[in-house]
């Protein structure tokens, strides 16, 4: 009885909800806007929220109390043993991933790949470190940037100005993280959002430098070892191994690239997590206050946090920019950190292979229901939420310290819920 | 001088609705400690809830302006308090007590799905409304420019100030003000004295939406034009007004709020409008880089 006036509750405040904003559309009319309504819809959505309440409730009564217990020791070593192996067998399909798919798929997964090179950088700053970022993609604008820039004014190629594009988004990692050292999470969260405006209103309004909302296009494409691709004459790829020419190797190659990339970033976030440096991070993200008490530098320790996540974001927006040969400020709008912070968080933050799972996931997902790509961002916001109602610690959640006094233990989610962890 | 008089005319309209908005954060943050990022959204959901109600009202051939816009406001307020009542209850409360970050990725989580929401169901065109209340004041010429004051404004700064008024009257006097000030001062000793903490913290996020729904009606009238993307700006520049005016004081959200509005208009006035942006989000830089207290607030403790 109760059940059922809580669910008529529920659907009612949801008829309150929904009956406005989604019943009456806005739609251009004679004279200025007019109302569509749309009682169906808002039946459905009312109905969803009553019987979805229902259902929450019949679980908890048939299901009581330790089903909340997210991360039961028995499923914990079930995903670590996944893990185990999944990593190895994800590695072994990415490398020969190109020979197994047509060029819609590798497209597909050098955009995926991309991600996941975003998702492990910012993995280093959020997730490591602890430090909420939520302008990354000015880190991935200014790289994009540097590369375009830099090619045009100087010529340079891909490998030449890829170091640079990196140690420039560095540097602006460090100018940011300068300022905000002393701010708490919440605050830090709120001025990187802020940095990440500006950088795109100042590359949005900057004309003579950045072309503007036009963009720069004509960005060169990457060579391997000075050998172009397309055309077959003794300079580029396909006429030096005497090969047909074809636009697939140029795309096998950037996948390549883009793979290469998120290795390295991988494998340099894998060691520095072992360096004092990185244990620095982790028990910043644990405990600030613990930390200055211990003697540990905070100000290097999340400076160089920023620096290196966004250095790999600069790597990042390097490859974007020469993927795409243009770059305009429509590509580093605050959804684009969003996006890139939902695979983190996703992933559970801290965890590599979940990144990895979470970019695949999102962006993969999202890419092939394209008819769906309205409700893309609808779906990311809420998987947001839920994952933090539900499931604190991430999907492939092995948040642990990687180093650790004693044995590590395995917290679940009613403990996280205790605050203690 | 006729010039920087209009502009202060339209700093100060422009910062009543900031300081509405802003006083939705500050409360937030006073009382549980974080920054409620959805709160620009409610804004934006006052705001569509009002264009709906106008237009709905128009249809039904209810012309006169005080009654509509009367409705309107009911309406917009009431619904709204909803949508924070809603937002507390599923995305932050299941979250109190988890680690720090939580609560603001949930936050983040819900301002993107309330923007993308609405973007669906209402569709991602920027929506017009003719103005409701035409007309104006001159209050002075200079040459060829004449200093408008549009009946727009006066109404804006009346219901700023009667909503402030009655809002101020609700902390200061009542015994759910009491409750909230209670909360904010400590939580757990609020609780063990027998106040409800849940239900003050689900009541400040319902008065917190209701000053924004009001702003967000305001902002409608004033602007004329509307998109599912006005809260994530205009939330911003409203954190900044709290942050400037003293992030827990509420005093010091509304001086925040009329600060910001009159920088960003003379800046766009004398300056560039490009950058009218790029101008309140490095004021919340240097801000809270130098001035974390603010203008009003007090010092934030660490204790361990």
């Amino acid at each position: 009885m109760t059940a059922l006036r809580e669910a008529a509750l529920s659907a009612l405040v949801a008829l309150g909800l929904f009956a406005p904003i989604v019943g009456l559309r806005t739609v251009p009319g004679e004279g200025g806007l007019a109302l569509a309504p749309q009682p169906g819809l808002v039946g459905v959505l009312v109905g969803l929220v009553f019987f979805g309440r229902l259902g929450v409730h019949l679980r908890d009564r048939l299901r009581p109390a330790p089903g909340r217990a997210a991360v039961r020791p028995r499923l914990a070593a079930t995903t670590a043993r996944l893990g185990a192996w999944l990593a190895p067998a994800l590695i072994a399909l990415a490398l020969i991933w190109p020979a197994l798919v047509g060029r819609y798929y590798v497209d597909l997964a050098i955009l995926v790949l991309t991600y996941v090179m975003l998702g492990w950088g910012l993995n280093i700053v959020v997730g490591l470190a602890g430090l909420l970022d939520l302008g990354y993609v000015a880190f991935y604008a200014v790289g994009a940037y540097a590369y375009a820039l830099i090619a045009q004014f100087t010529g340079l190629g891909f490998w030449t100005c890829l170091p640079m594009a990196g140690l420039l988004a560095a540097l602006w990692g460090v100018t940011l993280g300068f300022p905000v050292l002393r701010l708490r999470g919440d605050y830090l969260a709120i001025v990187t959002l802020a940095f990440g405006e500006i950088i795109r209103v100042v590359l949005l309004n900057w004309v003579s430098l950045t072309g503007g909302p036009n963009g720069i296009s004509g960005i060169p494409r990457p060579t391997l070892f000075g050998l172009r691709f397309g055309g077959d004459e003794p300079g580029s790829f396909a006429g030096f191994f005497h090969l047909t020419s074809s636009p697939m190797q140029r795309i096998v190659f950037l996948y390549y690239v883009i793979l290469g990339l998120a290795f390295f970033t991988n494998l340099v976030s894998l060691r520095l997590r072992r360096l004092p440096l990185g244990r620095a991070w982790e028990a910043l993200r644990e405990d600030e206050i613990a930390c200055r008490s211990l003697g540990i530098n905070i100000t290097r320790t999340k400076l160089t946090a920023f620096a290196v996540g966004a250095l790999f974001g600069g790597f990042a927006g390097a490859f974007f920019a020469t993927r795409q040969g243009f770059v305009s400020p429509e590509s580093f709008t605050f959804m684009e950190s969003a996006t890139v912070l939902a695979i983190v968080v996703l992933g559970g933050l801290g965890s590599q292979l979940g990144v990895a799972l979470a970019a695949i996931v999102m962006i993969g997902g999202a890419e092939l229901f394209r008819e769906f790509a309205d409700y893309r961002m609808l779906v990311f916001g809420l998987a947001l939420v839920v994952m933090m109602v539900l499931r604190p610690r991430g999907l492939v959640s092995t948040r642990t310290p990687s180093v650790a006094l004693g044995t590590p233990r395995m917290i679940g989610a009613d403990m996280v819920a205790q605050g203690r962890g | 001088m006729a010039y920087a008089l209009q502009q202060l005319i339209n700093g100060v309209t422009l910062g009543m609705i900031y300081g509405l908005i802003a006083v939705g954060y500050t409360m937030v943050y006073g009382i549980i400690g974080m920054i409620n990022f959805a709160h620009g959204d409610v804004f934006m959901i006052g705001a569509f809830v009002s264009l709906v109600s106008l237009l709905g009202l128009a249809a039904l051939g209810v012309s006169a302006v005080p009654l509509a816009l009367g409705l309107t406001l009911l309406g917009a307020v009431a619904i709204s308090a909803l949508y924070g009542w809603a937002i507390e209850r599923l995305a932050y409360r299941p979250l109190r007590g988890s680690f720090r970050l939580a609560p603001l990725i949930s936050a983040i989580g819900m301002s993107i799905a309330l923007e993308n929401y609405v973007q669906v169901v209402q569709g991602a065109r920027v929506k017009p409304l003719a103005p409701v209340v035409p007309g104006g004041l001159t209050l002075m010429t200079e040459g060829s420019f004449a200093v408008q004051l549009g009946w727009m404004q006066v109404v804006i700064v009346v219901v700023t100030l009667a909503v402030l008024a009655l809002f101020t009257w609700l902390v200061t006097k009542t015994p759910l003000g009491r409750a909230m000030r209670a909360c904010e001062q400590d939580l757990k000793m609020a609780a063990l004295l027998g106040i409800d903490t849940d239900r003050t913290i689900s009541l400040t996020f319902v008065i917190g939406a209701a000053l924004a729904a009001v702003a967000g009606l305001l902002f409608l009238l004033y602007y004329g034009s509307i998109d599912f993307f006005v809260g994530f700006i205009a939330g911003v520049k409203a954190f900044t007004a709290a942050v400037l005016g003293g992030v827990g004081s509420l005093p010091g959200a509304v001086l925040g709020g009329l600060l910001i509005g009159l920088i960003e208009t003379i800046w766009s006035a004398y300056f560039s409008v490009q950058y009218k942006d790029v101008a309140a989000f490095s004021i919340l830089a240097v801000a809270l880089i130098f001035m974390p207290t603010g203008l009003l607030g007090r010092a934030d403790v660490e204790k361990v």
